[in-house]
């Protein structure tokens, strides 16, 4: 396939160099950022308390230390020496375990709330905007319609009606997390799939399908990671506020919304660790999320460049 | 030379909805196109000029099967392709390439150069291995006079004048027969613009084939084109071959065009009665009754409002105006003076 294009091939025997993607700039913009770095480490510290803390812990969360039952006020506060290192709950069970156990079921509903929202809103979001036409109104006017659902009540009523289990919990929450997500991709789809290298592809006669996966879908990632980490605590909350209302997780199961409304339910009787431990890592969590998340819209930031 | 492309009164019509506008209000209709008749032989450079607005990249888009026309042919070929969708005008889209205005925004800013040049053949040649694929790659790199080992940088990573090397890589892998370039250098310093286009001189020769050359200025297209075609408004105005064109045009706009084109000495200039076109172009939507360039047309009459004009053709060459050059020359020998100085 000699040509003659009156310029002799050079270079193609060295060695290709190295290129710097998007995502490595983000990268290093990211780690600039002391706040959100340090909340990144935060986050990872407590994802390694929910995984392996059980293994440091006195007695399994569901163990009823018949003991002290009844005495927890003077002798269930946290200790060093007993290796009740959070104290005991009201009924008597290591209050550390039950914390690692909350923090599990927490994270695991902000993380699968925030999972279905970035699957199932992006490509719905993705499709709808670069479909456009009727396709788009239709797919639209749905989410509009669930939205206008209220979701606290929909929630409370599938749990009642269904039983109270972990299963309906997610359902209930990736039912409604997906539609703001999908509001958003669909919103950057349509500014993106007038760019000129959608059109390129388009023209190449590259599939409708592709593209969406290929080159709409990698672009919208920046925008939809910054709003998955809004997202996660978002989630944290809906699942505390209706465990908190005591529909949400069942015993002996327990989440950072039930541990906290039982430590409010006992904060008058002098056991407030209860409630301080629960909340404790709840608010920390939550913080380092936001902090996360300012941090990674920073650096993803394209007007940033 | 065979015929590669024809169109026949090619149209294009864009529904426009008011704001506001209940959804049952009829939309008003823009014509982009409106009734553009061309050929295109193998192997030979068409320019087309008009102002913003006079629908060349419409057109372009209309041929290329992007958006599809609302009205005439394109026959590729022989062949009409006006109707093709969907896995029928994805292959043909093998055979023409386009080659984009803004030459970062043409690419995909999360892929390398690599897969972005690639793509049209992971597209038509699925069975093609990756390290074919990459070698083929890094081939037409070379020939558009980038360094093959930058094969995994990112877009951003590179120059303007880079970037449309990068464009024209991919337009070229495919080896197509018709290559649209839509403005290829308007976005480009002039220094580079000399660059791309030599660098699409160079390729026209050693691929043969043919291009359509898009721009709002003459001067860049003259130097490419073995045809012009000037539009106004969705239509054409006057088509013939490029050097005759430039040397003594006939449609009164096509006289201004040429008189717009700067001169490169301050002494010609200075003294040089500027461009003779005052006014905007018109609204699309409410073009003019009869001539569509009556409203700014030097040698507008009284029936240029009743009458659309005629093309009138003569050998390869196409106007439409329906005043002899004798005629329009006499009412405005200054302009074609002036013309003549270049």
């Amino acid at each position: 396939m000699a040509l003659a294009l009156g310029r002799k091939p050079i270079g193609l025997d060295i060695a290709p160099v190295a290129g710097r993607s998007l995502w490595q700039d983000a990268r290093t913009r990211f780690l600039r950022n002391r706040a959100a770095t340090a909340s990144l480490v935060v986050l990872v510290l407590v994802g390694l308390f929910a995984a392996f803390g059980q293994f440091l812990a006195a007695s399994p969360p569901d163990y009823v230390d018949f003991g002290l039952l009844g005495q927890v006020k003077e002798q269930g506060a946290p200790s060093l020496t007993n290796g009740h290192w959070f104290g005991l709950d009201e009924q008597a069970r290591d209050l550390y375990a039950r914390v690692v156990q909350g923090t599990r079921i927490s994270l695991m509903v902000g993380i699968v709330g925030a999972l279905v929202a970035v699957v199932v809103g992006t490509l719905y979001g993705a499709t709808s905007g670069y479909v456009g036409g009727r396709v788009d109104n239709v797919m639209m006017r749905i989410v509009d319609i669930l939205k206008s659902i209220p979701y606290m009540f929909v929630l409370i009523l599938l749990l009642m009606v269904f039983g109270r289990s972990i299963f309906m919990l997610f359902l209930g929450i990736g039912m409604i997390s997906w539609l703001d997500m999908a509001r958003i991709a669909r919103g950057q789809t349509l500014s993106l799939k007038n760019k000129e290298f959608v059109e390129a592809a388009v023209a190449t006669g590259v599939k409708p399908l592709t593209i969406i996966l290929r080159h709409i879908v990698p672009n919208l990632l920046g925008v939809v990671v910054v709003y998955a980490t809004i997202l996660v605590p978002e989630m944290i909350i809906y699942e505390s506020f209706v465990s908190f209302l005591g529909l949400g997780v069942q015993e002996p199961n327990t989440s950072w919304g039930a541990l906290i409304s039982d430590g409010t339910g006992t904060m008058q009787y002098g056991t407030i660790w209860q409630l301080l431990f629960p909340l404790f890592f709840f608010v920390v969590t939550l913080f380092a999320f936001f902090f996360v998340g300012d941090g990674l819209r920073d650096a993803l930031d394209p007007k940033d460049r | 030379m065979s015929l590669l492309l024809e169109t026949r009164g090619v149209e294009v019509t864009f529904p426009i909805r008011g704001k506001g506008d209940w959804p049952w209000t009829p939309p008003r209709l823009l014509r982009a196109v409106a009734g553009v008749s061309l050929t295109l032989r193998e192997g030979e450079t068409l320019g087309v000029v008009g102002e913003s607005g006079s629908g060349k990249s419409t057109l372009a888009r209309a041929i290329l099967g992007t958006i599809p026309p609302t009205g005439g042919k394109v026959i590729w070929q022989g062949r009409d392709i006006t109707g093709l969708s969907g896995e029928a005008r994805r292959a043909h889209a093998k055979d023409v390439q386009m080659v984009f205005q803004d030459p970062l925004a043409a690419l995909n800013p999360r892929m390398t150069v690599g897969q972005i040049i690639a793509e049209p053949l992971r597209t038509h040649h699925p069975e093609i291995s990756r390290e074919e694929a990459r070698a083929r790659v890094q081939e037409i790199m070379a020939q558009v006079g980038l360094l093959p080992n930058l094969i995994n940088r990112y877009p951003h990573e590179f120059s303007g004048g880079q970037c449309q090397r990068i464009g024209i890589a991919r337009a070229l892998i495919l080896r197509p027969k018709l290559l649209i370039c839509d403005e290829p250098v308007s976005a480009l310093d002039v220094s580079v613009q000399a660059q791309v286009i030599n660098l699409l001189k160079e390729i026209q020769g050693a691929f043969g084939l043919s291009i359509i050359f898009i721009a709002h200025d003459l001067s860049v297209v003259r130097h490419v084109s073995d045809r012009i075609a000037v539009m106004y408004l969705g239509r054409l105005v006057e088509v013939a071959a490029g050097k005759r064109l430039i040397a003594e045009p006939w449609h009164p706009y096509t006289k201004a065009l040429i008189a717009s084109i700067p001169v490169p000495d301050p002494a010609v200039e200075r003294v040089r009665v500027k461009a003779a076109l005052t006014g905007e172009l018109p609204s699309p939507l409410a073009p003019p009754s009869g001539c569509v360039f009556r409203t700014r047309c030097p040698v507008a009459r009284p029936s240029c409002a009743e009458l659309v004009p005629e093309t009138r053709s003569e050998g390869d060459r196409m106007v439409a105006c329906p005043f002899a050059p004798e005629e329009i020359g006499q009412l405005d020998n200054a302009v074609t003076v002036r013309a003549g100085g270049i």
